[in-house]
């Protein structure tokens, strides 16, 4: 047992670490959040080409690195310190898993080289039900329709809170069969966004830092080619591609709670009243405490739950993974723990910068907002307890 | 990173299993699942007959050297021999104090001489100790020691002297059981705080210790007070110099290493276990607000053993620091804990106020309840934890000291 990155995982850490703050500073950061686009096309060329980061866990033979979760969510993380503002989440961590986990090997070969040289992609599978019961993030959520006409499907319906939806170039969709509901009738198609038909607004949000789009589907024409697996059958995988997402959201989540906690820390260093720096009040010194507990407890949950989905990608790829069966369970202990972990040290971190914390300059409000926003996206605390307490109370 | 054993250890852990499982039987039935914090004043004669027990099967002492008589085990084979013993419902260890805290500091910081007086009679089971550290007025100020320790020669010259100790201690706990404390006492009645203190190996059973019992929350007694007027030690059971006591004592941390922190979550699980049972069988499990906290207290308590994993991977610092997730872990699991106490009530409704029977007996989670109060305390309060945290882990001003009078 040796639960702790080796050599080369803290190689791929660091060199993140060291570019993100190059490139994600404030400045840059607030520049194109205020755009519709919501990321720097430049900055994304650069990671495509320069670092081949949208490769990283996309098999060799598609020509990508080939590498692990674990090595992903180490990057994740610095991608959440330094609230990185690209289509990278939504490339990486929906479209490519949504590809790996269920796509044909035709589409494997066909979309994962194009995803590598830059394209990018995102699953679109809530509609407004996502919104319903304060948050819902299961196949409870689809609710487009996927109607099978001639070789083709038709799909039509409505597609909200999608990450990066009105830009992404690729998308996987989750379509239901009229008349079923839950896992029944579930099926999920590679639908290019150019293709005629569909429909994508930005929808503005609270946190500028991730864009979401809303998509209509007008009477889409697809090809047989696009379905992913058999028809009606994709909720298992749509619940594997969800859950490794999860994963992903977490590790941003406590990278964005350090961070916080780090800039907070400092403040209250550098910040004197009754002559002395406000580090040195018990009063500070216990808030930023409880901010490190959470932080590092955080930590342990996300990095069990790197190497539970590294396992469950190992059984995708049809070798073993030991772990891989407690990936829902070890998606949601993270998610709900990083989920409060985050907006407890954000809202604590506003507080604990006082008056200054409250204004638009500091860039406290943007991990506050971003707290918010991943807290909810894929399922809150809350949602994410409750799939737990299904599992320990409602059997037998 | 790697979190399966390697398949030696998981034949090692086949060995603990099954020896646990041949033993823990007959007379030691009775013992399962008892004598853990809460339970401590439990069959203490039966769980001493146990510790000699576990001995004879060479499991005491499973992470010291072998050259002290210990049996070598490697971090994941004393993490695996944690997990097993809570995992079969072994009894609390009524040696735990010797095993874990005197013994390992003999080790380091003891003469040749002292090893082969004390340590045998750890590694057989027969002998128990017990801590004294704490004192009326030495609680969160632990270094704010009183007691008094004074050397006298001995004017005939035939022996080597005495120390003399007077003064007092209090939270001790099993100090009505233990065959030896060790006891940190002022050997220079000028000194203040953590300097001129000595780190004394002392006998229970002479004139000058009285033990009281404290009567607790619980209603029984597992901690103590111990009051030592002109007792005695002899003046080669001082472990390092005069003066050099408090760096003994804090020595012992750098020694912990979480290896006994999944056995603790191993226990934490069955009263995890015993409550949704609870629920299920009352329909507290369809309560929605007792659901999250069912859900809650399940996820931390996974992720308490994840963070176990981390510190037992983790190098620590080259001077016996602490790493963050070590550093965070005692204020983790005492709130976890205390939460845990809660919910146990709440889920059992008007129920949880039903005595197993009168006058005062309590059933065990009802002991749980009250006894976990204690965890936010003792070994360094919350409060403490979170000064430790923030000036440790994040770099934070130390708190000012006051001059004493």
């Amino acid at each position: 047992m040796d639960f702790a990155f080796t050599e080369e995982q803290l190689m791929i850490r660091d060199t993140a670490e060291a570019f993100l703050a190059e490139v994600s500073t404030s400045e840059e950061i607030r520049k194109v959040m205020a755009t519709d686009q919501g990321f720097d096309s430049d900055l994304w060329q650069r990671i495509c080409a320069d670092m081949y980061w949208q490769a990283i866990h996309i098999p060799e033979e598609y020509g990508g690195l080939g590498l692990g979760y674990v090595e992903l969510v180490a990057m994740l993380e610095q991608m959440g310190r330094f609230l990185l503002c690209s289509p990278f989440f939504s490339t990486v961590c929906l479209g490519t898993n949504a590809l790996i986990v269920a796509g044909t090997d035709e589409q494997k070969a066909e979309f994962l080289p194009q995803i590598c040289e830059g394209t990018t992609a995102t699953l679109a599978y809530t509609g407004k039900a996502a919104g319903k019961f304060g948050g819902q993030w299961g196949s409870d959520a689809v609710e487009a329709t996927a109607v099978k006409d001639g070789d083709n499907y038709l799909l039509n319906g409505t597609l909200r809170y999608v990450a990066d939806g009105a830009t992404a170039q690729l998308l996987i969709v989750a379509a239901r069969a009229i008349g079923t509901s839950g896992d029944e009738g579930v099926s999920l198609f590679v639908v290019p966004a150019d293709t005629a038909g569909v429909e994508r607004t930005w929808t503005p949000t609270v946190d500028q830092t991730r864009k979401q789009g809303e998509i209509v589907l007008n009477n889409v024409t697809v090809g047989a080619s696009a379905l992913m697996g058999a028809e009606g059958n994709a909720a298992a995988n749509l619940a594997k591609i969800v859950n490794l997402a999860t994963v992903a959201v977490a590790a941003e989540q406590m990278g964005g709670a350090a961070q916080i906690m780090d800039m907070t820390v400092e403040y209250t260093k550098e910040r004197t009243q009754f002559n002395r720096p406000i580090a040195g009040f018990q009063a500070i010194k216990h808030m930023a405490a409880d901010m490190m507990t959470r932080v590092e407890v955080a930590r342990s949950g996300v990095y069990y739950a790197a190497c539970v989905a590294e396992d469950a990608l190992a059984v995708t790829r049809g070798e073993d993974g030991e772990l891989a069966a407690e990936l829902p369970e070890a998606a949601s202990v993270a998610k709900s723990f990083c989920s409060e972990t985050y907006f407890k040290n954000a809202g604590d971190g506003l507080q604990m910068h006082g008056g200054v914390g409250f204004t638009w300059e500091y860039d406290v409000h943007l991990y506050f907002k971003r707290a918010k926003s991943s807290e909810h996206f894929l399922g809150n605390a809350a949602y994410h307890r409750e799939r737990i307490a299904a599992q320990l109370l409602d059997s037998e | 990173m790697k979190l399966s054993f390697s398949a030696e250890d998981e034949q090692f852990r086949g060995e603990v299993a099954t020896w646990l499982n041949d033993n823990l039987v007959g007379e030691f039935e009775q013992l399962k699942f008892r004598g853990g914090p809460g339970d401590e004043h439990m069959f203490p004669e039966e769980r001493k007959a146990w510790e000699q027990k576990l001995a004879a099967g060479g499991w005491t002492c499973v992470g010291w050297p072998k050259e002290y008589g210990g049996r070598g085990c490697s971090i994941e084979q004393q993490v695996i021999f944690n997990e097993e013993y809570a995992r079969a419902g072994a009894p609390g260890h009524v040696g735990h104090i010797g095993e874990g805290l005197a013994g390992p500091t003999i080790i380091a910081f003891g003469t040749e001489e002292q090893k082969q007086k004390y340590l045998p009679g750890i590694v057989a089971g027969r002998e128990l100790w017990c801590q004294g550290y704490s004192e009326p007025g030495a609680g969160s100020d632990l270094a704010n020691v009183k007691t008094k320790a004074t050397f006298v020669e001995d004017a005939s010259g035939k022996t080597k002297g005495k120390w003399v100790i007077n003064g007092q201690k209090v939270w001790t706990s099993l100090a009505h059981e233990s065959d030896y404390v060790f006891v940190i006492a002022r050997t220079d009645p000028d000194s203040v705080a953590h300097k001129g203190l000595g780190f004394f190996l002392m006998k229970m059973d002479q004139p000058g210790i009285e033990v009281r019992g404290i009567e607790q929350i619980t209603g029984t007694s597992e901690f103590n007070e111990v009051f030592f007027d002109d007792a005695e030690c002899e003046a080669d059971d001082i472990v390092g110099a005069p003066g050099e006591g408090w760096k003994v004592a804090m020595g012992l941390l750098g020694f912990e290493r979480g290896v006994s922190t999944l056995g603790q979550q191993m226990q934490f699980q069955n009263e995890l276990n015993q409550v949704i049972e609870i629920a299920k069988a009352n329909g507290a499990a369809k309560n929605p607000a007792i659901r999250q906290r069912i859900a809650k207290a399940s996820a931390e308590l996974k992720i308490m053993r994840y963070n176990s994993m981390r510190m037992l991977s983790g190098q620590g610092g080259s001077d016996g620091s602490l790493q963050k997730e070590a550093l965070i872990y005692k204020l983790f699991w005492a709130t976890w804990h205390r939460d845990m106490g809660e919910l146990a009530m709440d889920v059992m409704g008007p129920e949880c106020e039903m005595l197993e029977g009168g006058p005062y007996d309590l059933t065990r989670l009802q002991s749980m309840y009250l006894f976990v109060r204690s965890d936010t305390i003792y070994g360094g309060t919350n409060e403490i934890q979170r000064n430790i945290i923030a000036e440790r882990g994040l770099g934070m001003p130390k708190e000012a000291k006051v001059a004493a009078k």
